[in-house]
């Protein structure tokens, strides 16, 4: 076992969750969150070194082997820790966005009753994503994978006492399960196809022998069409993928803190990491990679949709995660692998920046999330709402082509045009997917900045809305409305947060602000063949003046357009959105258009029904009736019965035997028993 | 008329009989349960003496005196019992000895 800072990156936060968690008891809380905080801290000093190692220095790659995990006949899987260019970029994006998270909850968690224990999920989760960017071989990222579902399972559910996060939380876990399957499917499909599971030698040995095939008998397919198709379905539910998607709505159960770790900006991608790893498996897979781009394209298109009518300011953000999402999946379809992991690096900073700007508005109204109720927050909590605009900027990709922009304008730009660009199956739908969904993107994220911190203040300023709060004992009565006059011009009685909740939004505001302009060189551009470094097979020839003016206009366009429409409806004419609430359109997609009642009518109602058939005809009837049920009844039957010839009277017993000594005389003498004398 | 064995037969028959009867029919008294086994043995005795006499072989009147021995025994058993199962109970009726019953 090597010892390197490498390896204390990732173990670090492991050591930490387990101290935190274990001896909570024994070190208090302050000692918990210190301990954890401090050793995500430090992964993060230590991975900013080797990213920038990587963008401006001689990053190479390297792989430390820490100890076997399994070694049996021909099956290996190592722990290890593997940097490399895309481990890299995921050490510094989890471990930033970690850190302040873990930072930022100082603050938002500071009046809840077990900080210990959260902070040692966070430490855990953190841990667990490590171990998966890091992985060297399918089964550690299989490890790392599930990890982070017990630690998400764990967090939607942290407000135990609440009805709706356990349901969230067991929804998030089966969710994902179903993904899972798929995955662990696709890890034994490529130990089968090419005995090894380490990365290095699968895509050597696949691209040795493309024309693979597996299946049984006549039916047979493309070994690597198969193995991409199933670990995209793994994908699929980490990544909250369409069909998949139900779980990361309702994930924002958990505290604002989590969804901003977890459901935002790190553990979702971790299905964009997967695809974009196994690019050099992808881009031999044309059809599963056309799976993934009209998958991806539909996702972004659909949750953008769905997020024009939420009214909670979480699942806005959610919706548009899963949006993104989509985004960097039809990049990954396309090909365009470095433009998925560039989206997911700037999205990783303002999706952080606009959940934690969400959670600072939370808790500055304390704890309300339904937008109806807010507005006029701007003045009271100017530096939320400064951050929260920088972040609503770079979601909606705003920046003028040729001159620059904020970060998300670099990445999405770059999947839009690389789905235009492309000729695989798929991308000309994902392209006019990818505008679109700009287009309702800008407006969505509009309408959440207007009704949140423009207009008047629409709460009751006398009410506590507590079926929002925690339904803890630990709601925020200690400083209720009363500490705040009533504010005379409309603004909301709100509190801007703590120092310690704003500073990662200066951290993160900075990064959604600069990291495209900084980055995209080295991950798009003229850099990009020697910062990639074979990490991730690059499309070659990819520029941006290949494309014609409309498409490189295209997404400015319509966020403008999206932006226009945001201003007319929530800030000139606020009536306009109510009425329109009325019409079908807009139930269809407040309802996320039913998908949580088909899939509770299938699949729920389905399950119920298959289970009721098993339990009362299966088990009741056959199994119990033919087995303990049916024994204890025929034995109870016959005893019951031959119980009467015991009557106890001596003389019937003696009767018996009587005859029976005339019986066997009787066939003693009619067979000639003893006639041989 | 002379007396042959199959007087002596008939008559060990009609005792069998009666002697099974006794057990069977009997409702009333366990006494008379041992009487009737007595009448049982009896006839077998006379079975015994009968064919002895009839064989001109002595083996069966011995054996017919061990019987009586034996049952001599088993009567006096047989009323220990009885006495025992009376001084408990404070009745012999059959009908009412049917504590085996399951």
């Amino acid at each position: 076992m090597q010892f390197s800072p490498e390896v204390l990156i990732v173990v670090g936060p492991l050591i930490a969750a387990a101290f935190a968690g274990l001896l909570q008891r024994y070190i208090g809380d302050r000692a918990a969150m210190a301990l954890t905080t401090a050793s995500v801290g430090l992964s993060l000093v230590l991975s900013w070194p080797i990213f920038i190692d990587f963008v401006w220095g001689e990053g190479h790659e390297r792989v430390f082997e820490l100890f076997r995990f399994i070694d049996v006949a021909g099956f290996t899987s190592t722990w290890s820790v593997r940097v490399d260019t895309m481990s890299a970029i995921m050490l510094v994006v989890v471990n930033t966005v970690s850190f302040l998270v873990h930072l930022y909850s100082w603050g938002y968690m500071s009046e809840d009753p077990h900080k210990a224990r959260f902070f040692s999920y966070l430490s855990f989760f953190t841990f667990s994503m490590l171990a998966l960017v890091t992985a060297n071989d399918f089964l550690q990222m299989f490890f790392g994978w599930e990890g982070v579902g017990v630690a998400s399972y764990l967090l939607i559910g942290f407000w135990f006492r609440k009805r709706s996060a356990n349901d969230a939380a067991i929804k998030a876990f089966i969710s994902n399960r179903v993904g899972d399957f798929g995955f662990a499917l696709g890890i034994m499909a490529v130990f089968f196809c090419y005995g090894s599971i380490q990365f290095d030698t699968v895509f050597e040995a696949a691209a040795a022998n493309p024309g693979l095939v597996i299946g049984v008998g006549e039916v047979q397919f493309n070994a690597i069409e198969v193995i991409c198709f199933l670990l995209f379905i793994g994908a699929m539910g980490k990544s909250a993928q369409f069909f998949l998607h139900v779980w990361l709505p309702d994930a924002m159960e958990g505290p604002t803190p989590v969804s901003a770790l977890i459901h935002a900006a790190t553990m979702v991608t971790a299905g964009v990491f997967m695809v974009s790893r196994c690019g050099e498996l992808y881009h031999m897979a044309p059809l599963a990679s056309g799976f993934v781009t009209i998958i991806g394209a539909t996702t972004a298109l659909f949750a953008a949709t769905v997020g024009l009518a939420q009214n909670d300011i979480k699942r806005v953000i959610a919706y548009s995660t899963c949006s993104q999402l989509g985004y960097m999946f039809f990049a990954a379809g396309v090909g365009a692998y470095n433009a998925a992991m560039f989206h997911l690096f700037t999205h990783a900073f303002f999706k952080a920046l606009l959940f934690l700007g969400a959670g600072s508005v939370i808790h500055g109204l304390h704890h309300e999330q339904d937008m109806r109720y807010m507005g006029g927050v701007r003045k009271p909590m100017a530096i939320t709402w400064a951050m929260m605009t920088i972040g609503t900027f770079a979601l909606i990709g705003f920046g003028i082509p040729g001159l620059g922009g904020f970060a998300g304008f670099y990445s999405k730009d770059a999947i839009i045009e690389a789905a235009y660009g492309s000729h695989g199956i798929g991308a000309q739908f994902a392209f006019w997917c990818g505008v679109t969904a700009a287009l309702l993107t800008s407006f969505y994220s509009w309408r959440l900045a207007f009704m949140t911190f423009e207009g008047k203040y629409r709460g009751n300023p006398d009410a506590h809305h507590d079926d929002h709060a925690h339904g803890d004992a630990d709601a925020h009565d200690d400083h209720g409305h009363d500490t705040h006059a009533k504010p005379a011009d409309g603004s909301a009685p709100a509190h801007e947060s703590p120092w310690v909740m704003l500073i990662p939004l200066f951290v993160l505001a900075a990064g959604a602000i600069a990291a495209g302009a900084i980055f995209a060189p080295y991950f798009l551009g003229e850099h990009a063949e020697a910062f990639w470094n074979h990490a991730i097979p690059l499309a070659h020839g990819e520029g941006h003046h290949d494309f014609p003016a409309w498409v490189i206009w295209a997404p400015l366009t319509v966020t403008v357009t999206g932006f226009i429409f945001a201003v007319i409806f929530y800030l000139w004419k606020p009536n306009a959105p109510k009425a329109m609430a009325k019409g079908p359109v807009w139930a269809f997609l407040y309802n996320k258009w039913y998908f949580d009642e088909i899939y509770d009518f299938i699949f729920v109602k389905g399950a119920r029904a298959i289970g009721d058939l098993f339990w009362k005809v299966g088990d009741q009837k056959i199994i119990d009736g033919l087995g303990p049920d049916g024994v204890a009844a025929s034995s109870n039957f016959f005893s019951r019965n031959l119980r009467r010839l015991q009557t106890g009277f001596v003389y019937h017993y003696s009767f018996l035997m009587l005859i029976a000594a005339v019986a066997f005389g009787a066939y003693a003498i009619l067979s000639g028993l003893g006639a041989s004398r | 008329m002379e007396v042959t064995l199959a007087h002596y037969l008939f008559v060990a028959a009609a005792l069998l009989t009666i002697g099974v009867f006794g057990i069977f029919v009997n409702r009333k008294n366990v006494i008379i349960i041992l009487m009737s086994i007595e009448l049982v043995l009896l006839a077998v005795n006379i079975n015994l003496v009968a064919f002895s006499a009839y064989l001109q072989n002595l083996e069966g009147q011995i054996f017919a005196m061990l019987v009586l021995t034996v049952a001599a025994a088993e009567a006096a058993v047989g009323l220990a019992i009885l006495v025992t199962y009376f001084r408990n109970r404070g009745n012999i009726a059959v009908e009412d000895i049917n504590q085996m019953r399951g």
